[in-house]
C-alpha cells in the first residue's frame, strides 16, 4: 500500500495547517493580554497547545494504517483527551477578551444564538458525540474510513468537533450564558459514559466488518479503560465545580444568617 | 443521622469494592473475564450502567464527604456504618445480579464455581450486615447526641 502513504504524506503537511494557525491565534491573543498588563494564565496556555499536539498526533498518526488498535488509540486522542485538554485552555474566554469590541460582540451573539444553544447542550452535544460512534462502529462506515483518507480526516475531524462540544457542555470554564445544572450534566455524563463501556464490550464480541477477533479485543478492551480514564477527569472537573459553587452558596448563606443575627 | 456523611461514605463504599473487584479479580489474578460473550443485550446496557455508576459513585462520594467536613458535620461512626453497607451491597449484587441472573461474567473460570460464589456472596453478606449493625448504632447515637 505505498501509493497510499504517498499520498497521506503530502496531505499530512496540508493537514497540520489548521493546528498551526489555532496555535497561532491562541498565541496572538496571549501576548496582547501581557501587553495590556493582564497575564493570561500559563497553565491553560500549556493544556490548549498540548491539546493541539494530542489532535494533530492522533488525527495524523494514523493514517495509512489500519490496525483497530490504533484506529481506537486515535479515537481517544481526538474525540475525548484533545478535546478536554483544549476545552480547559478556555480559548472563548481568550477570544473575548482578546478581541475588538464589535468582534467580541459578535461572537457573545454567536454563542448566545439558538443554533450555538442546542449544540451546546449537554444531551444533544452527548447524543452527537456518542451516537455518532455507535453509527461508525456498527455500520459499513467504519470499513469505508480504512480506505479512503479523505473520508478518514472527515470522521477525525467530526470526533475533534463533537468531543469538544460535549466536553465543553460538561465542564468548560469559558463563560457559557445558558449552563445546564450540575443534575443534568451528571445524568449526561454517567449516561454518556455508560454507553461508551456497552459499545466497547459489544466491539470486544462482535468486531466491525474485517477486523479479526484478537485486534477487536485489544481495541475494546483500550476504548473501556482509556475511555474510563478520561471520563473520570471529567466527572472529578464537574465535582470540583459543584464543590466550588455550592461553597460560595453556603458562605452566602452564612453571611445572610451572621446578619440576621446581629 | 448525618445524611451527608452517611451517603458519601456508602457511594465511596460501592466505589471501594468496585475497584477491588476491577484490580484484584480483573488485573491482578485475571479471574474474571471482561466480557465473556455469551450474554443479552440488556445484561450489556445494565453492565455498561453499574460501571458508570462506580465511577460516578467513586467521585460523587469524595466530594460529599469534601462537603460534610466542610460544614463540620463529618461523624466517624456514621462514615464507617454507610462504607461497609456501600461495599456490602455492591459485592452482593455484584454476586448475585452479575453473576448469576445477568450472567455477564462468573467469579472464575475452569474450577468448581459454587464454592467461588458462596465466598463471594459470604463475603457481601458480612460487609451488609456488619455495616447494617453500625448504622444502628450510629443512629441511636447521634439520637442520645442530640437529647441533652
Amino acid at each position: 500500500m505505498h501509493h497510499h502513504g504517498e499520498i497521506a504524506l503530502s496531505g499530512e503537511s496540508l493537514l497540520l495547517i489548521p493546528f498551526v494557525f489555532a496555535a497561532a491565534m491562541y498565541l496572538a491573543g496571549v501576548v496582547l493580554q501581557m501587553r495590556r498588563g493582564r497575564p493570561w494564565p500559563q497553565e491553560r496556555t500549556a493544556l490548549w497547545m498540548l491539546g493541539l499536539v494530542v489532535a494533530a498526533s492522533g488525527a495524523l498518526g494514523q493514517l495509512g494504517h489500519s490496525s483497530f488498535a490504533g484506529h481506537m488509540a486515535a479515537h481517544l486522542a481526538v474525540g475525548m483527551v484533545a478535546p478536554l485538554l483544549l476545552v480547559l485552555g478556555a480559548p472563548v474566554t481568550l477570544a473575548l477578551r482578546s478581541l475588538h469590541i464589535v468582534p467580541a460582540r459578535r461572537l457573545s451573539r454567536l454563542l448566545r444564538s439558538i443554533p450555538a444553544r442546542m449544540l451546546m447542550n449537554p444531551v444533544v452535544a452527548a447524543t452527537l458525540n456518542v451516537g455518532g460512534m455507535w453509527v461508525f462502529y456498527l455500520t459499513p462506515l467504519y470499513s469505508l474510513a480504512q480506505g479512503a483518507w479523505l473520508f478518514h480526516v472527515l470522521v477525525m475531524v467530526h470526533l475533534l468537533i463533537v468531543g469538544f462540544l460535549f466536553t465543553a457542555a460538561i465542564v468548560t470554564p469559558d463563560p457559557s450564558p445558558h449552563r445546564s445544572s450540575f443534575a443534568l450534566r451528571a445524568v449526561v455524563l454517567l449516561l454518556a459514559l455508560a454507553a461508551h463501556a456497552v459499545l466497547a464490550k459489544y466491539l470486544y464480541a462482535n468486531p466491525p466488518a474485517g477486523v479479526a477477533l484478537a485486534e477487536a479485543q485489544e481495541g475494546a478492551q483500550l476504548m473501556f479503560y482509556g475511555g474510563d480514564l478520561v471520563d473520570l477527569v471529567l466527572l472529578a472537573l464537574l465535582g470540583a465545580q459543584w464543590y466550588r459553587v455550592s461553597g460560595r452558596r453556603l458562605a452566602r448563606a452564612s453571611v445572610a444568617l451572621e446578619r440576621r443575627a446581629a | 443521622m448525618n445524611t451527608r456523611t452517611y451517603w458519601g461514605a456508602l457511594l465511596l463504599g460501592v466505589a471501594a469494592m468496585a475497584a477491588v473487584d476491577e484490580i484484584v479479580f480483573h488485573q491482578i489474578l485475571a479471574w474474571h473475564h471482561f466480557y465473556d460473550g455469551s450474554t443479552t443485550a440488556v445484561a450489556l446496557l445494565s453492565d455498561g450502567l453499574l460501571h458508570a455508576g462506580k465511577l460516578f459513585a467513586f467521585v460523587a462520594g469524595f466530594f460529599l464527604m469534601l462537603d460534610a467536613r466542610r460544614r463540620e458535620t463529618f461523624r466517624a461512626d456514621a462514615a464507617w456504618a454507610g462504607f461497609l453497607v456501600g461495599a456490602g451491597a455492591f459485592q452482593l449484587f455484584d454476586g448475585l445480579i452479575n453473576h448469576k441472573v445477568l450472567g455477564l461474567h462468573q467469579v472464575r473460570y475452569d474450577v468448581e464455581l459454587l464454592p467461588y460464589d458462596l465466598a463471594w456472596n459470604a463475603a457481601g453478606l458480612a460487609l451488609l450486615a456488619a455495616g447494617i449493625l453500625l448504622t444502628v448504632r450510629a443512629r441511636r447515637g447521634s439520637r442520645c447526641s442530640r437529647t441533652p
